[in-house]
């Protein structure tokens, strides 16, 4: 009676809007590797993220208010006087922190897989783009509480761009408003945080799923599943999404609630890595606090910022870090994907810039000594090898024969 | 020299304010407040913690004592609570607080509340701010004295109960004391009538370059309380100033005394959805060649 009536409703819409065609495309019908490993939750747990962010981020803009003189006692009015308020601000700024986690992992998983390549190469632009839209985000959004922290780290920041030659100072003040972080500052970075950048990422992010369902997804052999079909069309060693998938996924999402609640219940400060204990001294303009640092995420670029002498140059590398990354695709030559048959030479370079990307973040907390200098150089050359060595390495290197099928 | 000494075990630690510098333990390093626990535990809190290395007023803050926070221990909350109104809230403000809050959390009564604890104001709803202008106050200190409600946070519940603990005279400040948390600190030791009066005991250290310097070895109460004020009386110094500071790590988060709880459900909740979104994904996959 029921299931006739709902399948008429299916029907009647189906005819104006391709609502079961959505459906079967991204998720009944669209056929996924069977073997994906762990690496593979962090998709679904980066969109379960950006979901979390955005209705928390929602209920805080209810409370929250943009203006220099009451930015810091609305985000304690939220704290204190907003019923579940601190649940929901401690949700924002865990998720701020698990969100990079996550996108990292996401990251690096294309990294063991060779997900860049061939013929993902778009994919993997888009998602470049979420990646450096995020630390936008993130970037804005950490000015809102007005604490120290918020307002020096965006202080030092800003001052980046006005390392820039001709243009720089200009640029500088274009983008504060002001002559100092300011009201207007704030202003306008809140404007930029609740609806610009989030929109983009919305829309990056759909771009992104698309290009993924188009190509289909790479897997931990780095095997295309399109190449065996059976009679109907279906690849042989691929599964619905749905049910599967999601199913799976389901039981990755509730593993990650429970590492994300402990944080937000237990450890929402994090020892002091996702809220600083200086961000909850109210914004002083005349008064730099002894040590600037900024959040975890940011800080292997921030170590290698610090560890060009010349500021400019400092700039660039720390722009050159980021957009290496877009180049992947094309200075990987290696003819096999993923690292299960790759040579020693890749497997080697991929470890030396995991330790790199590891220490420099390390280092980019620390308060700058000669040798930690020494350091965050040694280290930066590292990093850049990897990336700029790897046409060389990676076409010479002794990759295994790949199968025809998974494993 | 003993008779200087505090000795107390009222909840489970020991206070022994001990001369003896080779008994002290590893000073708890850095400023973070969530340095290890247990450091301390069982052990001396001591005026003093000072080992190889550089001294009290090489820049202060380095060393930090150990507050042994507990905020389950709702008696200690109150007395902290009194301590604050009292000393602390004549001056400095804890605008983002509110009293009715306050009696609430910590089962004050809101007669008590308004008789004992309410000075500026007899709305229940209202912050507790502070009367003291801030003009004058910039004029008597040299600065307005800042806000307290989530000081524990940014300072955090070691590093105040240092401050609190080690003013000592010092006749060169205006102030008449300066303090080893926070050198040349523009805060009088408002707290004295419970404490007394600290001098420092120096000692000599040999620099890197060979030179001698006079470094402080460590402080005594030099002039005890004559007659402390009433509820005070038979109370350690360090025992006020642990409520007061235990008062103040709950001021700067009040859900603190309910968060762990909500988490722990949370988290069972959780662990049980977990073994059901697990049978289902086993029950699903049994198919999958």
């Amino acid at each position: 009676m029921w299931v006739k009536q709902l399948a008429a409703l299916r029907d009647w819409v189906d005819a104006r809007f391709p609502l079961s065609q959505l459906w079967n495309d991204h998720l009944a019908r669209y056929y996924a590797p069977k073997n994906f490993n762990f690496w593979y939750f962090f998709g679904s747990l980066a969109l379960l993220v950006l979901v979390l962010q955005i209705v928390t981020g929602i209920w805080l803009t209810m409370n929250y208010k943009p203006s220099a003189e009451l930015a810091f006692a609305s985000v304690e009015y939220i704290m204190r006087d907003v019923e579940w308020g601190w649940w929901i601000r401690y949700m924002h700024s865990t998720g701020a922190s698990a969100f990079f986690i996550v996108i990292y992992l996401h990251m690096y998983r294309a990294l063991l897989y060779g997900s860049y390549k061939r013929p993902r190469e778009l994919l993997w632009i888009i998602g470049m783009l979420i990646y450096l839209t995020l630390m936008a985000e993130a970037f804005f959004g950490y000015l809102l509480p007005w604490g120290q922290m918020s307002y020096w780290g965006a202080q030092v920041i800003i001052s980046l761009f006005g390392a820039l030659p001709l243009v720089g100072d200009d640029l500088a003040l274009w983008i504060r408003g002001d002559f100092v972080v300011s009201d207007v500052t704030l202003n306008r970075f809140f404007s930029l945080h609740v609806i610009a950048f989030p929109l983009v990422l919305c829309g990056l992010v759909g771009a992104h799923l698309i290009a993924l369902h188009e190509v289909g997804s790479n897997n931990p052999d780095g095997i295309e599943i399109k190449d065996y079909k059976d009679a109907n069309g279906v690849p042989l060693d691929g599964i619905p999404f749905h049910p599967y998938y999601t199913v799976k996924d389901i039981v990755g999402v509730v593993v990650f609630l429970i590492i994300f609640c402990a944080v937000v219940f237990f450890q929402p400060e994090m020892g002091g890595y996702f809220l600083e204990a200086n961000n909850f001294i109210p914004a002083d303009p005349l008064k730099t606090p002894e040590h600037i640092a900024p959040v975890w995420y940011f800080t292997p670029f921030y170590a290698i910022l610090r560890a060009v002498p010349s500021q400019f140059g400092g700039v660039v590398a720390m722009g050159a870090a980021t957009m290496l990354f877009f180049f992947l695709p094309w200075l990987d030559r290696s003819p096999v994907k993923s690292i299960r048959y790759r040579g020693w030479k890749y497997k080697t370079a991929l470890a030396l810039f995991t330790v790199s990307f590891l220490i420099l973040g390390w280092l980019g907390l620390q308060a700058p000594t000669t040798l930690y200098t020494w350091m965050a150089r040694f280290f930066t050359v590292v990093y850049f090898l990897f990336f700029l060595l790897m046409p060389f390495y990676t076409a010479t290197d002794n990759d295994k024969p790949v199968p025809e099928r998974l494993t | 020299m003993s008779a200087r000494c505090t000795v107390g075990s009222r909840h489970g630690w020991n206070l022994v304010c001990a001369h003896t510098r080779n008994l002290l333990p590893a000073p708890v390093m850095g400023t973070s407040k969530n340095a290890p626990h247990g450091i301390f535990r069982g052990g001396l809190i001591l005026l003093l913690l000072l080992v190889a290395g550089p001294g009290w007023t090489a820049g202060g803050g380095d060393y930090l004592m150990h507050a042994e926070v507990d905020l389950s221990d709702r008696k200690s909350l109150q007395r902290g609570a009194r301590t604050f109104v009292n000393y602390c809230l004549s001056c400095h403000s804890a605008a983002l607080m509110r009293y009715n809050r306050l009696g609430r959390d910590l089962n004050i009564s809101e007669n008590v509340l308004k008789e004992n604890f309410m000075f500026g104001t007899d709305k229940t709803g209202d912050t507790m701010t502070v009367a003291l202008n801030r003009m004058e106050a910039e004029q008597y200190f040299g600065i307005v004295p800042p806000d307290l409600s989530v000081t524990a946070r940014s300072r955090g519940a070691n590093w105040l109960y240092t401050y609190l603990l080690t003013f000592y005279r010092d006749t060169s400040r205006p102030t008449g004391v300066n303090n080893l948390a926070f050198p040349d600190t523009a805060m009088p030791h408002v707290l004295w009538e419970l404490q007394g009066w600290q001098e420092p005991v120096y000692r000599e250290e040999i620099r890197k370059d060979g030179k001698v310097t006079r470094v402080i070895d460590h402080l005594e109460v030099v002039t005890k309380p004559q007659q402390k004020p009433a509820p005070y009386q038979d109370e350690p110094y360090e025992e006020t100033v642990r409520d007061l500071v235990n008062f103040m790590v709950y001021l700067g988060e009040p859900i603190k005394l309910k968060r762990n709880t909500i988490g722990a459900w949370v988290i069972v909740y959780l662990l049980i959805l977990l073994v059901i979104v697990y049978l289902l994904k086993r029950e699903y996959w049994r198919d999958v060649k």
